[in-house]
């Protein structure tokens, strides 16, 4: 699947996009910023507080909570600071 | 009902757009037109520049889904949105909202619903260039508030 990475998160993690394949068990956005947390020091950084992080599927806001099966883009952004 | 939708790095005439959507058209009688401009100072600190970032394909269609649920909400006529992303500096355009209705009071109601929804739904995310570097900003609670108060009693329940 492609993860995208938006402001802070993007700088923090230190790219704007990638390409994962998260290994089974990875079931829920938060499964996703767990197992993301744990792929180095920046991914660490950047998922250090979970709560804060905000989440899109297939371009469409979810809670931490949403599936994540089938998803073929899932972002990562701060709270939305537009308008 | 005619909307428009665009993100654009470059400028907007607020009254070339609101001219567009009142183009041959009696059936309007409120245009309600709101702009949202760069600041030189936020909370008491100067701000030189902000740039704009933003999710392209996911940035649309999430306005999209605002503005056709404004149009469930009010009778509206047409409804133009432009949003810049890139470094504005004070005084620049940031936002443009135009909602075109027979009665000014769904006009007004509707544009306030979509500045609301923007403020705290639409991935775009601001960072400022202050004295001491450069900050993301922190979403306001304020703007959090703002936009609870559309969400339907319906809504709530889920």
């Amino acid at each position: 699947m492609k993860l995208l990475y938006f402001a802070w998160v993007r700088e923090r993690v230190g790219k704007g996009e990638e390409v994962v394949e998260p290994p089974a068990g990875v079931a829920t956005v938060a499964d996703l910023m767990t197992w993301l947390a744990g792929r180095g020091e920046e991914y660490a950084f950047a998922f250090e507080n979970p709560k804060v992080i905000r989440a899109a599927i297939n371009r469409t806001h979810v809670k931490a909570s949403a599936p994540i099966a089938g998803a073929k883009e899932v972002a990562f952004f701060p709270p939305m600071t537009g308008g | 009902m005619p909307a428009t939708i665009r993100l654009q790095s470059s400028d907007f005439d607020a009254a070339a757009e609101a001219a567009v959507l009142t183009r041959g058209r009696t059936d309007i009688g409120a245009v309600v037109t709101f702009s949202g401009i760069c600041r030189s100072s936020e909370a008491g600190a100067p701000v030189a520049a902000m740039t704009l970032e933003h999710y392209p394909g996911m940035a649309e269609a999430e306005i999209a889904r605002y503005v056709e649920e404004a149009e469930t909400r009010w009778p509206l006529l047409g409804v133009t949105i432009v949003h810049r992303y890139g470094r504005l500096v004070p005084g620049d355009n940031i936002v443009l909202v135009v909602t075109a209705a027979s009665h000014r009071g769904d006009a007004f109601a509707a544009a306030e619903f979509l500045m609301d929804y923007l403020k705290t739904r639409a991935p775009f995310w601001k960072r400022e260039e202050r004295p001491d570097g450069t900050v993301w900003v922190d979403a306001k609670s304020t703007d959090a508030t703002a936009a609870d108060r559309w969400i339907t009693r319906r809504q709530a329940a889920e």
